[in-house]
């Protein structure tokens, strides 16, 4: 598995150096332009000390950060023994030694994201709204497309690869504002390089101008290509990639845009939190996800749950000579040989729906009442009368 | 001189590649143990949760003596499993076992009524499919192992360190192949 994951990564790698290579040259000619000649490696230096602040930043409150954004709580088996189990399934079905901590968002949008730095101490995340919109079995597709993103590394590879983009959003920003007002010393200077200095200036005002843009772009390429990635081993992990395809199209069908996500945090979801699908909006080269329509006709067009499959699956759909997954990946996919027997379980529905609210009803401090007739009463905190009316029999109960 | 040289930057760097070679079996032979590991502790997992289903079961399933007893056998045959292939069988047994007892349950209402056995089924169900999905992961771990194992060069340091190929955790009982669909929804 470890070189599978390292050949998976070495491409996205290479995009995430170039942008490094992006921030140091951003930082060099900004330098260079406002302190003159000579200015090129305190520039460099700039540049790397807001890198590096911005990654020991992210690195160590990273999760806690986006947990505590997204308003979700921390879930144990007894909460929700459904999602529970999915959960614990797909950690072995992922060969991850340890189960990640599972927090449930009460949002009406169905997603779902992971984080965490290594896959010891990873997290994953669904809104309420998921867990009442999908069966089992979609739910199953859900966690493994996560879990993937967990086995794969892709949270280290995206947080890393987000905050070298945001510096050099941050640094762009920051010179082309010094430039707008004055450029500080650099006139003087410059103008005693001659020629040397305008070619510096130009090189310097074009950076700025399309580092941004560039390092953006770089970003998005390789979180559309995890999440291909993602959506293919999740299908080698259930076997089934009918069970993600038909999750994808519940949650793109659904109305509700997600609350807590920003920018930022979109690439760790399973669909983008932001957007809601809009055909033709460059949706492409400027999205973190691919089409969603896309991932579930190459899903649903692979067959059987390999690499193999879901690599021509994809050619087909894209239409595109190259697959996705990497060679080394394929050479290595072991699931024809090793395909199980699999019973398809799923439990009913509304229990997970059900066993969600009581969930939040109780997180919420609400009081619970069942009626001889089998209804439920479910009373708020501020509830303030001393007897309440079960609204199918009419029987009144006491508080 | 220079031959010299290059001569023992040479051992140095065939010796570093068997070294790799050789550590990478061991990192396989130990991952193919753990994640038989995993198996084990699902295994047994239902192994345990079963007289808690027979319990809950007995008083709405009088009727189904057979499908009850096969349940039951299936269980003292793990126990008394000898060698691998056998445990092997009597586990497909169980499973086997497992799925006619649930298919038989749909025709119980007010079994299916009952929180407790809801909650047993979901446990079982999920317990079922952490073997399957354990086992998946464990057959591929064998296989990674096997082909390191027989294929040039690196059956070479396998031969002279005893390495041997490991077994599958195949489907051995065809009533496993055969089990009845279920579907609990």
């Amino acid at each position: 598995m470890w070189e599978q994951i390292a050949a998976n990564r070495r491409k996205s790698v290479v995009l995430v150096f170039f942008t490094a290579l992006l921030l140091v040259a951003l930082g060099w000619f900004g330098g260079e332009y406002f302190w003159g000649r000579g200015g090129g490696p305190t520039g460099v230096i700039i540049a790397l000390v807001v890198w590096l602040v911005m990654t020991l930043t992210a690195w160590f409150q990273g999760d806690n950060v986006m947990l505590t954004i997204s308003g979700a709580k921390k879930i144990d088996k007894k909460d929700l023994p459904i999602l529970h189990n999915i959960v614990e399934e797909m950690t072995l079905a992922a060969g991850l030694s340890k189960i990640p901590a599972i927090y449930v968002i009460d949002d009406p949008a169905p997603n779902a994201f992971a984080t965490g730095r290594r896959p010891e101490n990873a997290s994953v995340a669904v809104t309420s709204g998921l867990l009442k919109r999908l069966s089992r079995d979609e739910l199953q597709g859900v966690i493994a497309h996560e879990m993937a993103h967990i086995r794969n590394r892709d949270i280290q590879l995206m947080l890393f690869a987000g905050v070298l983009a945001g510096a050099i959003v941050i640094l762009a920003e920051v010179g082309l504002r010094g430039m707008w007002f004055g450029g500080g010393r650099s006139r003087s200077r410059r103008d005693s390089g001659g020629d040397g200095g305008s070619i510096i200036a130009i090189v310097a005002i074009v950076l700025m101008i399309l580092a941004p843009i560039l390092a953006q772009l770089i970003y998005l390429a390789v979180s559309r290509k995890r999440e291909y990635l993602a959506d293919a081993s999740a299908a080698t992990f259930t076997r089934y990639p009918e069970g993600l395809a038909s999750a994808l199209e519940k949650i793109s069908r659904a109305p509700d845009k997600l609350g807590s996500a920003t920018s930022a945090t979109a690439p760790m979801y399973i669909i983008n939190p932001l957007k809601r699908t809009k055909k033709h909006m460059a949706a492409n080269a400027t999205s973190t996800h691919p089409p969603i329509d896309e991932r579930i006709r190459i899903l649903r067009a692979m067959g059987a749950g390999s690499f193999a499959d879901y690599d021509r699956s994809y050619r087909e759909v894209k239409g595109a000579k190259k697959g996705v997954i990497p060679g080394s990946a394929l050479k290595e996919d072991g699931s024809e040989a090793a395909a199980p027997v699999r019973e398809k379980v799923s439990a009913s529905q509304r229990e997970i729906a059900r066993q969600v609210d009581d969930l939040f009803y109780k997180k919420d401090g609400y009081h619970r009442i069942e009626c001889s007739c089998g209804t439920v009463l479910k009373i708020p905190p501020d509830f303030k009368a001393d007897e309440a009316k079960c609204p199918r029999c009419g029987t009144r109960h006491k508080i | 001189m220079l031959f010299v040289l290059i001569l023992a930057g040479l051992m140095v760097v065939v010796v570093a590649w068997l070294v790799s070679m050789y550590n990478g079996l061991v990192g396989l032979r130990n991952q193919v143990k753990e994640s038989w590991a995993q198996v084990d502790v699902q295994l047994k997992r239902r192994f345990d949760l079963i007289p808690n289903l027979m319990e809950t079961v007995k008083g709405y399933m009088s009727h189904e003596r057979e499908t009850l007893e096969a349940v039951t056998k299936a269980r003292a045959a793990i126990s008394g499993a000898g060698g691998m292939p056998e445990r092997m069988a009597a586990e497909g047994g169980m499973t086997a076992a497992l799925g006619r007892l649930f298919a038989v349950s749909e025709s119980y209402p007010d079994l299916k009524a009952s929180t407790n056995f809801l909650s047993l089924q979901e446990e079982l169900a999920s317990t079922e499919n952490k073997i399957s999905f354990a086992r998946q992961f464990y057959n591929e771990t064998v296989m990674r192992m096997n082909n390191k194992v027989q294929m040039f060069p690196s059956n070479i340091i396998a031969g002279m360190f005893n390495f041997t190929a490991e077994t599958f955790f195949e489907v051995e009982d065809e009533a496993e192949r055969a089990a009845p669909k279920v579907d609990f929804s």
